[in-house]
């Protein structure tokens, strides 16, 4: 009896009763869909943190002041101002394997073009914040070394800043006010997107010392954050403790107390992300194939109702010479045909709510083949393991008992 | 051991035992028959007498507890359940009292069945069913689904389905017993056809005299051996016996 043969009865048997069948299939659709779905945006989001990491660069460290203790009591990190400028200069200077640093300061305030405002978020650099943050201007240019030395009042907008302040029109060249204070434009970001609904274009930037001496009500000496970029990735790592190192040295750190400051490593923070989503995604995807589970049990369920009711039947199969592994074949087949629509319907359902969740949230899709041969080879599987017993049953059965069953 | 002068079946000494419990059954004790190629046998006897015990045996359903069954001089008393199952699907026509058709697959399908066990080929399967239908007369209605055939027409189907893999017996357990006077000396018509014409040896199980009569020997079982095994002397010929019957205008649902 070849395959086909075996197929067109399954099929035939599971198109009597298509409510049923439509109905036990669901299970394992909502589980396979599930599945690809969780996956698909899990993948979605690792691909999208790691390349919104990569455009970081990843042999970049940021250095942020961290806990000061004084009396034992741990001063809290945006009170600390053990960061300064000098430490910034010292490990540009002092450190081989360091392409450059870029100190950064935070702070806020009205942006003003003729009758559109906006607020601001303001970052305070240097010049070298191009090349470090790897984001080069789209229009104009970014300011000078010079403008940082003569703290001019120069200003580089983000892409959604420009497009608020100046709908329309090329800011580059233009004067508006920031805090009631004149500043030119001189270039604008080229456009990143956002992360997780925070729209990285929403920002500013201009000479660090500017921040300090004119927007800042008392000088301030100290930075929020560095950002150093060592000269390559395998670097990143040697320059952490290079830094740390020089950092205590300067800070007078004695060997028992703990940094006031920390260090973030890119590819730490990549691989840290990494680890989260993979979690995340795993257990999601867990979630799923729980229901998955619980629709292959509706599988079983439902051929165990069918070996039930064609006891005739297939006492008549057999009278006629179908051997007990024919029967096993049928029903197994059965299941497996279930499962496996089921399978390939919660694929394309799947698929496309994660192809329709990338779109609604602009969001790379990542349909994995990974998780399509998972899902399909899953569906299978459940199809064999919860057919099995009751396609057992149906093959066990004695041909006298199930001619006479009614 | 019997002779084997062209036996088709040869049962030697057959006992079947069953136990349910506490409780044993001897349905068939020592149990001896033969049959020639090509006889019509009815196999009669009462309730509990052990005919439908010796009808499963013959039909390779059931094994003898002691004793050995020949069918075709194979031995079937040691096979396995796969071995069974091919044996029956090869040599053993079966026709039941309720015709025992696979409910929502066509005629021609379920004429079809045994040759799908038999692993023959789909067109091959198609013109043997057909002409399986044609012998028993229904050449018309491969197509229909059981429910829209009438009792005669599905127990003709059924017919068709013993005979298509040309089985070297057909045994019909009371085959008439869901059917009308009329039908019932029909169906006895196509297997005194099919004995006389094509030879086929025919085995009927049944409690009804008049059915026993169109067969050429009738053996009585009771208690579990046989009390009696002689040639019909005044055999029924269903062709004629037709003929004296009353002609009945076909029921509307005969043709749908």
């Amino acid at each position: 009896m070849n395959f086909w043969a075996v197929f067109k009865i399954a099929a035939r048997a599971l198109a009597r009763n298509k409510m049923r069948s439509a109905l036990t299939t669901l299970g394992i659709i909502i589980g396979v869909s599930a599945v690809i779905a969780m996956v698909s945006i899990g993948q979605g989001a690792q691909y999208l943190v790691q390349g919104q990491i990569n455009s970081f660069g990843s042999n970049l460290l940021f250095v942020m002041p961290g806990n000061v203790v004084q009396g034992g009591a741990n001063v809290t990190t945006a009170g600390a101002n053990s960061l300064t400028l000098d430490d910034v200069l010292a490990i540009e200077r002092e450190l081989p394997g360091i392409a450059g640093t870029s100190p950064m300061l935070n702070a806020g305030g009205q942006g003003v073009y003729g009758n559109q405002n906006w607020n601001l978020r303001i970052q305070g650099t240097n010049e070298k914040f191009t090349r470090i943050r790897n984001w080069a201007t789209a229009r104009g240019s970014f300011f000078t070394d010079a403008d940082v030395q003569s703290s001019s009042r120069v200003i580089v907008l983000g892409n959604t800043v420009a497009e608020k302040l100046f709908p329309g029109e090329d800011p580059v060249g233009k004067s508006m006010r920031v805090r009631n204070l004149q500043f030119t434009v001189v270039g604008v970001l080229a456009k990143k997107g956002s992360t997780f609904g925070n729209d990285q274009d929403d920002t500013v930037v201009m000479p660090f010392t500017t921040v300090q001496k004119k927007l800042q009500q008392r000088a301030v000496l100290s930075i929020g954050q560095a950002m150093v970029s060592a000269t390559s990735e395998r670097g990143a790592s040697l320059a952490e403790t290079q830094i740390s190192e020089l950092l205590r040295q300067r800070h007078r750190i004695a060997e028992d107390e703990p940094n006031d400051f920390r260090i973030q490593n890119m590819s730490d923070v990549a691989a840290a992300s990494a680890q989260v989503l993979g979690i995340m995604t795993l257990l999601l995807a867990s979630i799923a194939g729980i229901s998955l589970m619980v629709g292959g049990i509706g599988i079983m369920n439902i051929m165990l109702v069918s070996v039930t009711e064609r006891t005739r039947e297939i006492g008549i199969r057999m009278a006629v010479g179908a051997r007990p592994s024919y029967i096993r074949l049928q029903f197994l087949t059965e299941s497996i045909v279930l499962s496996l629509m089921g399978g390939i319907t919660g694929m394309l359902i799947g698929g496309s709510a994660a192809a329709a969740f990338a779109w609604y949230f602009d969001w790379p899709t990542l349909v994995s083949t990974l998780a399509v041969v998972i899902a399909f080879s899953f569906s299978t599987a459940i199809g064999v393991f919860f057919g099995y017993y009751p396609a057992h049953k149906a093959a066990a059965l004695d041909p006298i008992e199930a001619l006479r069953y009614e | 051991m019997l002779e084997q002068n062209g036996a088709v079946i040869r049962i030697d000494r057959v006992t079947k035992i069953y136990k349910t419990g506490d409780i044993t059954v001897h349905a068939l004790r020592a149990l001896s028959l033969s049959i020639r190629r090509g006889e019509f046998v009815a196999i009669m006897g009462p309730s509990g007498s052990g005919k439908s015990t010796l009808m499963n045996i013959i039909g390779c359903l059931d094994r003898p507890t002691k004793g050995q069954y020949f069918l075709e001089d194979v031995d079937t008393s040691t096979m396995g359940r796969a071995a069974l199952a091919d044996t029956r699907n090869k040599r053993v026509g079966f026709v039941f009292q309720s015709f025992n058709l696979v409910p929502r697959t066509s005629a021609l399908e379920n004429v079809e069945l045994p040759l799908l066990y038999a692993g023959v080929g789909g067109a091959e399967r198609h013109r043997r069913a057909k002409e399986a239908l044609a012998e028993v007369g229904l050449p018309d209605r491969a197509k229909n689904m059981p429910s829209q055939l009438s009792g005669g027409q599905q127990q003709r189907v059924a017919l068709a389905r013993a005979l298509v893999n040309n089985p070297s017996i057909i045994l019909a357990d009371e085959p008439t017993g869901a059917l009308d006077t009329r039908t019932s000396v029909e169906v006895m018509e196509i297997f005194q056809r099919l004995n006389q014409e094509k030879k086929l040896t025919i085995i009927v199980v049944t409690h009804e005299p008049d059915v026993a009569k169109y067969a050429e020997r009738i053996v009585h079982v009771r208690d579990g051996r046989i009390s009696s095994d002689e040639p019909v002397a005044e055999r029924s010929v269903a062709s004629e016996v037709l003929k004296a019957l009353p002609v009945i205008i076909p029921e509307k649902d005969d043709d749908e």
